[in-house]
């Protein structure tokens, strides 16, 4: 099976306290420390099982810099067998259509038999999967958390509000955007990048993919971020403090004082 | 009447002779010895380098003290009596079945040396040699088969109890007792009779009983029970021999290299391979142990030597809260891995399949938290600290790490701490102005010196609670009148976990950015509150100034007087001191603290009953906070309930991973308000005088 995944470099949530910009419009980005969106590793591990059952190949697709090549490095150290940088100044601060635009520009190129993302990445916008499902005019499923192969068919379970769960046939080729939890992302380490060191990722750029750069980008943006902030704290929520002990203590003698606890 | 005939001229039904069995039995014996012997070598051949060979003198010491000695056996008082009496008697013996092996064929044989008095006095001691072994086999069975002491049953996951082997071969030493006895006993009384007059020998030796009770058998029952008697202990001999290579018993051939081979450095960690370097790892195939023959054969002669004496679990901290760890069982299920990829009835070698997922679970292996008490204890010299990382580092190159300590391994990488928090904020523990305001704190940057390196590691510089031992260890230097400084957003973190959990390559890098900065600060020693960190600087990096803990410079400032304490704060409180296994176990500082203590008048101390090499472990540090075990209980908790047994109400200890653990430990056990713990640099910040 030929699959492709799409992969964000995105700013660490572990490593990294965030605070705003000067200008109020977006993260504070200088001494960030950067990785592989967290859905996006899970969707990658999930290619390379999949592929270690049935045969084939992972392709992993990011579209950023130069400073992206990173993460589809990391993804290769996973077991991912080739990554394609898609980097053309008239990409920067293309919003969701956009990206999914040029994603779809690299993937109607080549021949996949399934197209993974990630459920959603630093904006926590999910929008891409879909939009490029889409513009590939391929079936589609989000928040996806099994996949079990069944000949041209895919067995998919997605997660359900309130923790239900519920199981989908999807026929191939198809578009999915996969929920973490779904496997266990294998570890990559600082051998396992430099093993992969020397590889030759391809860049490719808006001509290459044929993709009008009027489209994407700054210029193609339908959706602009007018600003970002952090909401102030408002009437009525209340942090309790203290251990976890005193909290817990709080918080019955509170839900007792409401009359929710006999 | 005549004395006997001996097995080498006597002729079975008047015209077989028997020197012919005492030829074929030992050759055949011999030859299936060596057979046995050439297959349970190939393992050793086909494995992994390991450099045995140097501090030889150190070596031999151990050799003469934990091998011929039998020092760590009295450590499990019953069991190690028993086992000095049959070992002693082993090596006294051995000269014995020797020549008897020989008489069998000339009647006449005596050892060079032992035809005069020097013979007769080892015949009088071999004689209660075998009689203590009979006795101490007695007891031994009696203790395996009746008292079943817990620390050798078998929990079912890990097969079947092994009482049946160990009864059986107790059997078989009592039967060469018995049979060398009474071979003698007959001849003894024979010739009593013959003669008319009793010889001197051993009085309620085996030897003697027997003699007493032979005397009146008739001549001709006597030959025979000397023949039989004879060919008994002949058979048996080499059927023992031909036996110990099948099991637990292997300790009595592999003990005496085992306990030379064995750990002489304390505190490190072995290379991934011997013979390729740290710049020569990325050449490598595959890091680490994955397969059974990656184990270096020190590793795998380890395996053959256990004697299954359930010492190591006994200790082990992780089998005491129900980890799904056994030292014994690494030990025992790669034995009968061994035995099964290279059987005995074929010349065929089985394919390893991967250890971690064969014999093996990713949670067994993760469960050590590498405190040493197995090491310490086996009285052969089996090791596994070594075995555990060799193991990690195999599952680390295979991608099979936990979730959760894939979080803490990246931020390490990123960011030099678990945390991910910003180095910059490293140092915010003595810039935050309230203790810059009491104690200043030098950082060494932009040409900065000092003669020592306070070096803080991860835990100290960001954990809020655990902040209050950077700031006490700065505030006693201070006082102490020691020109110190810290590295700031430079340090990183010193990697013990991280090298201890088979992350080489992180682990090389943060040393060698260690070691630069370090060495670039031109300071002329270091000193950490953290024995993990101390570990790390002291036994895993190379070329640094000498590294000690703050309690070893606290007792020198003390005994200098340079530091005084005042008297006793809480007298009615009762301090115990818990031994962090980075300071205690693995390098050997257990007095400094203990000393410090003391030094504050009236404080009331008491010791645990599992104290100094014995200390058992909190929970463990760096990345072990991160892990999420499958346990019954905490360590932390089974620590805490010891101290309370001690009596104490203040836990004192020198770690701040201890500190975490036991603080939690202490709620989790419910005795908030009844007991307390705190860092051992606290308690002396609070009597500076």
């Amino acid at each position: 099976m030929e699959i492709l995944v799409c992969v964000k470099r995105v700013p660490d949530t572990a490593e990294n306290e965030f605070q705003l910009n000067s200008a109020g419009n977006d993260l504070d980005r200088d001494d960030l420390v950067y990785s592989v969106n967290e859905w996006d590793n899970y969707a990658v591990e999930e290619a390379i099982q999949i592929v270690d059952r049935v045969g084939g190949n992972v392709t992993v697709v990011t579209v950023g810099d130069s400073e992206s090549e990173e993460v589809l490095r990391r993804e290769m150290a996973m077991g991912a067998n080739t990554g394609v940088l898609l980097s053309d100044d008239a990409f920067e601060n293309s919003d969701g259509k956009g990206v999914a635009t040029i994603l779809a520009g690299e993937i109607k190129k080549g021949k996949y038999d399934l197209i993974l993302t990630g459920a959603q990445a630093d904006a926590a916008a999910g929008q891409v999967g879909g939009m490029l499902a889409a513009m590939l005019d391929l079936p589609y499923a989000s928040l996806v958390n099994k996949i079990e192969i069944d000949g041209s068919k895919l067995k998919i379970g997605r997660e359900i509000e309130g923790g239900n769960q519920e199981m989908n046939e999807i026929e191939l080729p198809c578009v999915l955007s996969i929920q973490t939890g779904i496997n266990e992302p294998r570890y990559v380490g600082i051998r396992g990048i430099r093993k992969v060191a020397q590889v030759e990722i391809p860049v490719k750029d808006a001509a290459a993919l044929g993709v009008d750069p009027a489209s994407v980008g700054e210029a193609g943006s339908k959706v602009k971020r007018v600003d970002y902030f952090v909401p102030v704290l408002g009437d009525g929520a209340e942090m309790l403090e203290g251990s976890t002990d005193e909290i817990i203590a709080q918080l019955i003698e509170r839900i007792k004082s409401k009359g929710g606890l006999a | 009447m005549t004395p006997l005939i001996g097995p080498a001229n006597f002729m079975f039904f008047g015209f077989f002779p028997a020197a012919i069995l005492s030829v074929v039995i030992p050759v055949v014996g011999v030859a299936l010895f060596t057979y046995i012997m050439a297959r349970r070598i190939a393992p050793l051949v086909r494995s992994a380098p390991d450099n045995r060979f140097d501090n030889i003198p150190e070596r031999i010491k151990n050799l003469v003290i934990i091998w011929l000695a039998q020092w760590r056996q009295p450590r499990y008082m019953v069991a190690g009596v028993l086992h000095i009496v049959i070992f002693a008697g082993f090596l006294i013996l051995s000269i014995r079945s020797t020549s008897l092996v020989i008489i069998g064929i000339s009647h006449d044989f005596v050892l060079p040396g032992f035809d005069g008095i020097i013979g007769g006095i080892y015949n009088f001691f071999k004689d209660y040699a075998a009689t203590a072994v009979l006795i101490a086999c007695i007891i031994a069975a009696f203790r395996r088969g009746i008292v079943k002491p817990a620390r050798y049953a078998v929990p079912a996951k890990y097969g079947k109890d092994h009482t049946a082997e160990a009864v059986f071969v107790l059997g078989v030493i009592s039967t060469l007792m018995i049979s060398e006895s009474l071979f003698e006993a007959t001849e003894l009384a024979a010739e009593m009779k013959h003669t008319g007059h009793a010889e001197f020998i051993a009085p309620l030796s085996l030897v003697w009983i027997f003699r007493g009770m032979v005397s009146e058998f008739s001549h001709s029952t006597l030959q025979a029970l000397h023949i039989v008697m004879y060919y008994i202990h002949d058979l048996t001999f080499f059927f023992f021999l031909c036996f110990l290579p099948m099991g637990k018993h292997f300790h009595v051939i592999t003990s005496i290299f085992n306990v030379f081979f064995m750990r002489v450095k304390k505190g490190n960690i072995k290379p991934v391979r011997y013979g390729v370097s740290a710049e020569e790892l990325d050449n490598l195939e595959s890091l680490g142990v994955k397969k059974l023959e990656d184990f270096t054969w020190k590793h795998i002669l380890d395996f053959y030597s256990c004697a299954d004496c359930g010492r190591c679990s006994d200790q082990c901290p992780a089998n005491a809260v129900g980890r799904p760890l056994s030292p014994r069982f690494i030990t025992i299920k790669a034995r009968d891995l061994i035995f099964r990829n290279y059987p005995l009835k074929s010349d065929v070698i089985y394919k390893s399949k991967m250890l971690v997922e064969d014999i093996y679970t990713e949670d067994e292996i993760w469960s050590c938290t590498t405190c040493g008490a197995c090491e310490q204890e086996c009285p052969l010299g089996i090791e596994y600290i070594d075995k555990m990382v060799d193991l990690r580092r195999g599952m680390v190159d295979e991608g099979m790490v936990p979730q959760t300590l894939q979080k803490p391994l990246k931020a390490l990488e990123k960011r030099g701490n678990p945390y991910g928090i910003m180095e910059k904020k490293r140092s915010d523990w003595c810039t935050d102005k309230a203790f810059a305001q009491e104690c200043k704190v030098k950082i060494l940057e932009n040409g900065e010196t000092a003669d020592t390196l306070f070096f803080v590691d991860s835990i100290t510089s960001f954990d809020d609670n655990i902040k209050t031992i950077a700031r006490n260890t700065a505030k006693i230097l201070t006082r102490a009148g020691v020109d110190f400084g810290i590295l700031g957003k430079a340090e990183k973190d010193s990697g013990n976990e991280v090298v201890r959990f088979g992350e080489e390559m992180l682990f090389q890098n943060l040393k060698s950015h260690n070691t630069e900065v370090i060495l670039e600060s031109g300071v002329k020693q270091i000193v950490t509150a953290d024995p993990h960190a101390f570990n790390a600087l002291k036994n895993d990096y190379t070329g640094l100034p000498p590294v000690k803990h703050v309690s070893q410079i606290i007792t020198e400032k003390i005994k200098a007087g340079a530091l005084t304490l005042k008297e006793a704060q809480e007298p009615k409180e009762v301090y115990v001191y818990h031994d962090p296994c980075y300071l205690g176990r693995h390098n050997g500082i257990y007095e400094d603290p203990r000393e410090a203590l003391d030094a504050i008048r009236n404080l009331n101390r008491v010791e645990l009953e599992k104290s100094r090499d014995r200390s058992f472990c909190c929970g463990g540090g760096g990345l072990m906070l991160f892990y999420e075990p499958e346990e019954e209980t905490r360590m932390g908790v089974l620590r805490v309930k010891m101290a309370a047994e001690a009596g104490a109400t203040v836990i004192v200890t020198a770690c701040p991973f201890c500190l975490v653990n036991i603080q939690d430990a202490i709620k989790v056990a419910g005795k908030e308000g009844e007991m307390r713990a705190m860092d051992f640099t606290e308690l002396i910040a609070q009597h500076l005088s």
